[in-house]
Order: structure tokens, then sequence, then C-alpha cells
């Protein structure tokens, strides 16, 4: 009797202005009733052109661009870019300019992750709660980033050839206090009150799930792949910039499932302490950058490069080229959340509408990213 | 020393009574004047009626000055919890800042979608602000008793003592389903109609326990009449003075279990389904704005006002408590603090997604509401036996 | 993998299919346009390449070329293959039956390059809107200093 009832799937655009889509994301949802049937995902709101405008600016002008791409994880964009232009231009970066980017990329991963997963706590229907907790311990990183660099949220730390400023008088002590006193509180808080808490199990566990083959074949990266088992981190996998010179876990889930990606965000908070701690510790003398770089650094012409690195979101890979000039010829910005977003849809598929914004939450994508 | 109390209490006596006292005495004046011109029967309607008049206006203010305070009292109730401040720069402590958010919507423009169902969607936030205000004619909100000795006069601050008074309640409390498909349909908007939509299915499921946790207790007092519920709650007597008590000693389980329906009822976190900001935007109310979006909210809160006077008249004991503060203070302190369990719960939890919490309410509370009305009958009937025998 | 044994191993897989190696910090191996779907199902199944890590499209002036960075998950192996295609109609292949992540990579090299990937199942533009026209990464590719935006389609009510 209930099948003979004629139904009719309808479309709902989940817009470009909607609270919880994470920035201007478009999602065409087609709904039977409350579950998703179809999921057409529309991106481009926020294309500001950043891989024309790199060709045009110089490689120095160019690292600015990258802050503005993923703009809750910035140091981690810068990372790649000048790894890029390194490759390409053949510069040597001198061991304290190595060990303070990793502190600054680090020290961002903990901030994103903690963004990503009070954020979470907004999708779940917290009203703000868990997020105001988790933001508390964010200002402090945005702190100390203003106290090595000056800026919070578009540091433009990382330069072609080293890092822009020496760490300055206090940061050890100020980073190593915020690690013994602030960090333990928010470890203990994100347990107590999202991940034991029941309903928060409900709501996770189960759903939006990625079998790890699927993963692997719509090239997830990130936290979202090593929800989904896969052991896959490009810092231990292809190490660049002393990371083989750390020691750190990687955590990683079993199910794939929205739980298991939030779990696996939680867990490399501690490690990337692990590795600030570490490299504190380990901080070589030198100089910060490399000598001879100037404005104007040309690089071989016809050279080409390709840098992998481990962004907060994923990998986050910048292929170069250049033909001689003071611009890159080809600047192309790989950013882990336009390409996690080809699983979107196989995530979503017979879920409810409820889910569809929990697991945009836990695939955790920056539109700034996405759109470049 | 022994005066001192003895002046004491004479005042809080006084302060008790003296809302009953004039009350009496505009209606004896009242009488005396229009016995002058209208025979005997009519008089006395007519005086009851203005009376009751002047009842509806008191308590219409009561709730106008209450709602706003309980804004005020969840925004910074929400903000402490959230480890930050809340609004503190509108007037001492923030207080006059429901008066500007007041004057902010009043002056706004009121943007209605062209095609919008007209009559459906202007007529919304009057359904959803007159039940609102209707149910509170049930609710005793104190109790004075003048005179002594056997022609004492026994005064229940209650607009209308209706021997079917929680039946009512529930009643016209459900209306509010109503109004919120009428503003879900009426803003012609899909993700109004949605949230419309799954608001009036989990009202409509948790009515259901809602009801029947009522309904163990109308069996406790053996009358559904708020006045006599609130009198026939067990109560800790240390000399003679209400100390504690209330129906929740004898049905904690239907306690929880009215407080968790009306959690949903009310369309509050972790029950705020209608308007989850998360998936649906602002949900039935996305299209409102200015004054009908005022209208709506605040019935929202009347609502939750409501619903904290109904579990203090039920399960808490109503105005009776010890003399240290008049009656009609009792039901207010109780109804506060049952507001700042709720104000709590939205700050912290999470919410469940629809068909979980619809599952919860048809698996496991209708269930165990069915099981307290089992008990409780039987518990009824055992005490009849054995001890009223 | 060095270069030379990776352009081996696909040249015995598939005939001929190397066209060109290249060293230096990016050493790649540059297939024709041809079989570049052989050598992908080759690269995936038997040398286990089965994460597509980025598909780049780069505009020189007299070619197209197409680079696409592999990587053998869990693992450390990653290499490098470029197909080159020419400037007047770019077709090339699109290895979306290979790898599922080619999807919304491809549409983007489609919308900024205008390289179209034939069987891709859906080549639409993906950053820019549905009616823009011209691809603007290509360097040939000029709007001076006016900006384009995308017409809104209005509710007929509001143009009376």
């Amino acid at each position: 009797m209930i099948n003979a009832l004629r139904t009719e799937t309808f479309e709902i655009n989940m817009g470009p202005q909607h609270p919880s889509t994470h920035g201007v994301f478009r999602m065409v949802l087609t709904l039977d009733g409350e579950t998703v049937v179809d999921v057409v995902p529309k991106m481009g709101y926020l294309h500001r052109g950043i891989e024309k405008l790199a060709e045009e600016n110089t490689y120095v002008q160019g690292v600015t661009f990258t802050d503005r791409m993923d703009y809750l994880s910035p140091m981690t964009g810068n990372f790649p870019f000048v790894l890029a232009v390194e490759k390409l231009a053949g510069i040597e970066v001198p061991l304290r300019a190595q060990y303070l980017r990793i502190i600054a990329a680090e020290l961002q991963r903990i901030a994103s992750h903690l963004a990503s997963i009070g954020f979470l706590g907004n999708d779940l229907g917290t009203w703000y709660s868990p997020l105001m907790y988790t933001l508390r311990e964010r200002e402090i990183i945005l702190d100390l980033f203003e106290m090595l660099c000056g800026a919070r949220m578009t540091p433009t730390y990382m330069r072609p050839g080293g890092v822009s400023q020496d760490l300055p008088e206090g940061f050890k002590d100020r980073c190593l206090l915020f690690f013994e006193k602030n960090m333990p509180r928010i470890m203990g808080e994100v347990p107590a009150l999202l991940t034991d808490n029941e309903i928060v199990q409900m709501r996770l566990k189960n759903v939006g799930v990625l079998p790890a083959e699927k993963a692997i074949a719509c090239s997830v990266s990130g936290p979202s792949l090593r929800g989904s088992g896969v052991k896959f981190d490009i810092r231990k996998a292809v190490p660049y910039n002393a990371y083989d010179q750390f020691e750190f876990d990687i955590p990683t889930g079993t199910k794939g499932d929205n739980f298991d990606r939030f779990v696996v965000r939680y867990e490399e908070i501690k490690q990337s302490m692990r590795i600030v701690r570490q490299a504190l510790a380990n901080l070589p003398a030198g100089p910060i950058m490399a000598p001879g770089i100037t404005r104007n650094l040309r690089a071989p012409a016809g050279s080409e490069a390709f840098a992998r690195t481990e962004a907060s979101r994923g990998e986050l890979s910048v292929y170069m080229a250049s033909d001689g000039g003071v611009a890159p010829y080809r600047c192309k910005l790989r950013s882990p959340s336009f390409i996690n977003l080809t699983a979107l849809r196989e995530m979503l598929l017979g879920s409810r509408v409820a889910d569809v914004v929990v697991t945009l939450g836990t695939l955790d994508i920056v539109l700034g990213e996405v759109d470049r | 020393m022994e005066q001192a109390i003895q002046v004491v209490r004479d005042a809080l006596r006084f302060l008790n009574d003296v809302g009953a006292i004039i009350y009496l005495w505009v209606q004896q004046t009242l009488l005396g004047f229009v016995r002058g011109f209208l025979p005997d029967y009519w008089a006395g309607s007519l005086v009851w009626l203005i009376m009751q008049v002047i009842g509806i206006v008191c308590v219409i203010a009561l709730l106008g000055i209450f709602a706003i305070l309980f804004i005020y009292f969840e925004r910074r109730g929400v903000a402490r919890v959230q480890d930050r401040w809340g609004p503190n720069r509108a007037g001492p402590w923030g207080l006059i800042q429901g008066i500007a958010d007041t004057v902010k919507l009043i002056t706004k423009e009121d943007v209605i979608p062209v095609r919008a169902d007209q009559w459906v969607f202007r007529l919304a936030p009057i359904v959803a602000m007159v039940p609102a205000v209707m149910v509170f004619a049930v609710i005793p909100f104190g109790y004075a008793k003048i005179g002594a000795g056997t022609d004492a006069l026994n005064m229940p601050f209650i607009l209308a003592d209706l021997n079917i008074g929680i039946l009512y309640g529930v009643a016209v409390g459900s209306l509010t389903t109503v109004a919120i498909l009428m503003a879900g349909w009426g803003s012609n908007n899909k993700y109004s109609l949605l949230g419309g939509l799954r608001s009036g299915a989990m009202m409509i499921s948790y009515e259901i326990p809602l009801a029947l946790a009522l309904v163990s207790v109308g069996l406790l007092a053996g009358s559904l009449s708020t006045v006599d519920i609130v009198k026939a709650q067990p109560f800790i007597k240390p000399f003679g003075i209400d100390l504690f008590g209330g129906y929740i000693l004898l049905q904690p389980l239907g306690f929880i279990l009215f407080m968790m329906a009306a959690v949903v009822e009310l369309n509050r976190s972790p029950g705020d389904f209608a308007a989850a900001e998360a998936e649906l935007v602002a949900g039935y109310h996305t299209e409102y704005s200015g004054m009908r979006f005022a209208a709506i909210y605040v019935a929202e809160y009347f609502n939750a006002f409501f619903v904290c006077c109904m579990a203090t008249t039920l399960f808490l004991g109503g105005w009776r408590g010890p003399e240290i503060l008049p009656s009609y203070a009792w039901v207010l302190v109780k109804a506060v603090l049952l507001f700042w369990c709720l104000v709590w719960l939205l700050g912290t939890l999470p919410r469940p997604r629809i068909d979980q919490m619809l599952g919860f309410a048809w698996k496991v509370m209708i269930p165990l509401a069915l099981l307290n009305l089992f008990g409780t009958a039987l518990g009824v009937s055992l005490w009849q036996a054995w001890v009223v025998k | 993998m060095s270069v030379d044994s990776l352009a081996e191993a696909i040249n015995q897989a598939v005939r001929g299919a190397v066209v060109a190696k290249s060293t230096g910090n990016m050493p790649s191996v540059t297939i024709g346009a041809g079989r570049l779907v052989a050598v992908c199902n080759h690269l995936k199944s038997q040398m286990g390449f089965n994460y597509l890590s980025s598909i780049t499209g780069v505009d020189y002036y007299d070619r197209f070329e197409v680079i696409y960075h592999l990587h053998a998950v869990p693992g450390s192996e990653q290499v490098c293959v470029k197909v080159v295609v020419n400037h007047d109609d770019p077709v090339v292949p699109s290895v979306f039956n290979v790898w599922q992540g080619a999807d919304l990579q491809e549409r983007e090299v489609y919308d900024l390059m205008g390289i179209r990937f034939s069987g891709h199942p859906n080549l639409t533009r993906i950053l820019m809107w549905d009616e823009f026209e011209g691809h603007p990464l290509r360097k040939d590719f000029g709007m001076g200093n006016q900006a384009a935006w995308e017409q809104m389609p209005h509710m007929p009510q509001l143009e009376t």
C-alpha cells in the first residue's frame, strides 16, 4: 500500500549562503523526503584566479596568495609554494629555517584542527558552545603567530629561501607554557563534551562512510583519507623539509565514518604538539634565510618542480614551471579541499539532510582552497 | 526576639496577601457601584467580567515582563556556559537589551515574500501568540488566605480555576503546532516547509508522553484542576511549614518525561528541529522579519514560561514553600530554576537527528510514560484499598 | 623509481607509448595521447599507482601539456606522466574510469584551459559559471580591466 503511494523527489539548494556550508559552497540536493537521492556540488563562488595572478607576480609576491587560499591554515598553505620555488631555483634552505617552518606549520595544524572540531560542534547543533571552547586555545596560537611574524591570518611567514623572521625572545617559553597549561584543558574537554557524548556518537557514527578503496580512488587526502583507515601521510611517505628528523605517529581510523575523521583530527593535535616540542628542543642555530635571495628571484628557463606537503586538510601540492622570468610561467595549486569533494557524493547518497551538513563538516573544506 | 519574628512574619504575610486584598477591595467597590443600576445577577456577572479583564491585563503584563527577562536570562546563561559574557552593555548588566531588541524589531521593515500565501503567512504569528497567552489562564501564580477560621477566603491567584485545568493547558498548548505548520507553508520556501513539517511531526509525537505524564499526576491528585493538584502534593513539613516536596518525589520519571517532551514541544535545543540553524538556516521563521518575527520569537518564550510554570505547579509544589517568600515569589523562583535547566540544556547538548528523536519518542518515551501511568494507577488503587480503607 | 625503468616498464606493457623522458627536478615520462588510458590502467593495476595526486594543464604557446602525478598509496613511490597535445583543438582521453579522482580535476582543466577530455561523464565548467565564454588560464586570455559577472535570473514580478 505504501509503495503504491506516488511520491516525488524535490530539489533543494543548500545554497551559497548558508550558515553551515563552511563558506560559499552550493549543493543541489535532490531529496526524497529526508533522504538524499542525489548531490551535485557547485563551486566557484570564491574563485579569485590565484593561479593566473601568480603568473603575473614574482615568486616572493606569490607567497601572499597562498595565505589567502586556505585562510584557516595559512602557514601550511605557504609551505608547498616556497618549497616549489626552492626546488625550481635550486635554493638550499638553512636547517634553522627548516625547523622554524616546521614549528609554524605544526602550530597551524593544531589551530586548524581546533577550528574544525569547534565548527563540527556547530554543525551538530550545539549553538556555538564547543566552538567557543576550541577557539579559546586557537586564539593563543594566533597570538603566538603574531609574536612570531606579526600577523594572525595572513602571516606570509615562509619565504623562498627561508622564513621572514627569527624566533623572538620568549617564544619558546610561551609556546611550551601554552602546551603545559592551556592545551590539556581543551584536550580534556573535547572527549568529555564531544567524543564521549552519546548524542554526538549517534550523529557521527556510521554516517558518511567512505571505504578505503573508494577514498584512494577518489584522491581523497589528509585526515579524511586517514579516517578511512589508509595510513598515508606525506610527511612520512615523501618527507620534505627535515620532517624525517622528527618522531611522530599517524593516527588512523577504521571505518571511514564521520566519527573516525573527527577523532583522527583530535589525535593529530597531539602528534603536532609532539613535533613542536621536538623542534623547539633541537632548534639549531644558524641563518634563517638562504644567502643571495633577492626580490627578482629567477629560476632557470624550462625547469619544473612539484612540491607536495601535508597541509591541515590533506595533500597541498604546488606544480611550478619557469621560463626564466621573475614570475612563474605556470603555478598550479593542488588543494586538498577541492579534490576531497570528489568523494562527497559517495558519502552522502542515502543519508539524511541533517547528515549532509555534518559530513561536509567532517570533510573539512575551506572554500578559499576549493575555488582558489 | 519573638516579637521581631512575628513582625517579620506579618510583613511577609501582608506582602503575600496585598494583591488579593486590593483585588477584593476593587471587587467590592465595583459591586457596590454596579448594584446601583443593575439587578443582582447581572451586577455580579458584570463585576466578574471586569475583574477577569483586569486579571488578564495583569497576567499579560507579567508575561511581557517575564518574556523579556527570560530572553535576557537565556542570552546571559548560554553565554556563561560558553565561557563568554553575553549582553552586558545596554543598561546596567545589559538589562535594557530586551527593550533595545524590541525597539529594533518594531522599527524593522516588514518583508513579505511576493509569492507567499498571504493570509496563512500573516496569520501564523498570531496563531503562535494567542494560544501561548491563553494557556496562562490555568496557572496559579500564588495563594492567599484572607481571614481566619471557617469563613476564611481561599484565593488562588489564577485566572480560571477550571476543573479540567491541565487538559486545557495541553490542548491549547498544542495549537502552536498549527502555527509552525502555517509559517512553514506560508513562506513559499522549501527550507521553511521542511522545517515546518519536521516540527509538526516532532510535536505530534512528543504530545503523547507529555500528556501521559500529566495524566499520571492527575491520577495521583484525583483532579485535573491545577489548584487541587498543588494542594494535594505531598510536602515535607517540619513544624507545619512546607519545606520541600511536590509530586517530583512520587513521580520522578514523570517529571523527566515531562521536561524532555517539553524541550521538544518548545522547539528548543536539543529539540529545535523546526529551526535547526545548521541545516535549515532558520527553518519555519526564515522569511519573517520585524514584528512578525518578534511575535513568533516571543511566543516561544511565552511557551517556555508556561511549561516551566506548569512543571512547577504539577511537580514542584506550585506556590507552596516556606513563608520566607510570598507565594507568588515561590512560583517564579521555581519557574526560573526550571528555565535555567532548559538554558543549560541548550548550551550544552548537540541535536540528535530527527529520525533518531522520533524513534526515541515512540520507542522509549511512550512505553516509559505508559509504564509510569500504569504504575501510578496501581499505586493509587493499592493506596486507596489498603490505607484509606 | 627512476625515469628509465619507468619508461621501460611502460614500453613493455604498452608498446611505443613513451614519447619522451625528462629528468631534473621533476622526472617525468611523456606518453602519446592515444595510449594514455592503456598506460594508466597498467600503472594502476600492475604497478600499484592507485592514487592520482594531481592533474595539471599547462599552456605553452604551441602546445598544451597535461601532467599527471601519481602515487602508490600507502608507500613512497611517485611518478609523473605527461601528455602533449596540439594547441588548436586539444583533446585528451579521460582517465575517469581509471581513477575516479580525475572527475573534478579534469573539469577544472577543461574549464580553465579549454582542454577537452573525451569520455568524461560530465565535462562541464566547475569554477567559472556555466555561461562563461573563454578559458581564463590560457596565455591569450585577456580581459583587460573589465570585470565579468554572472547574470542572475530574476523573477518576472520584479521586472514589472
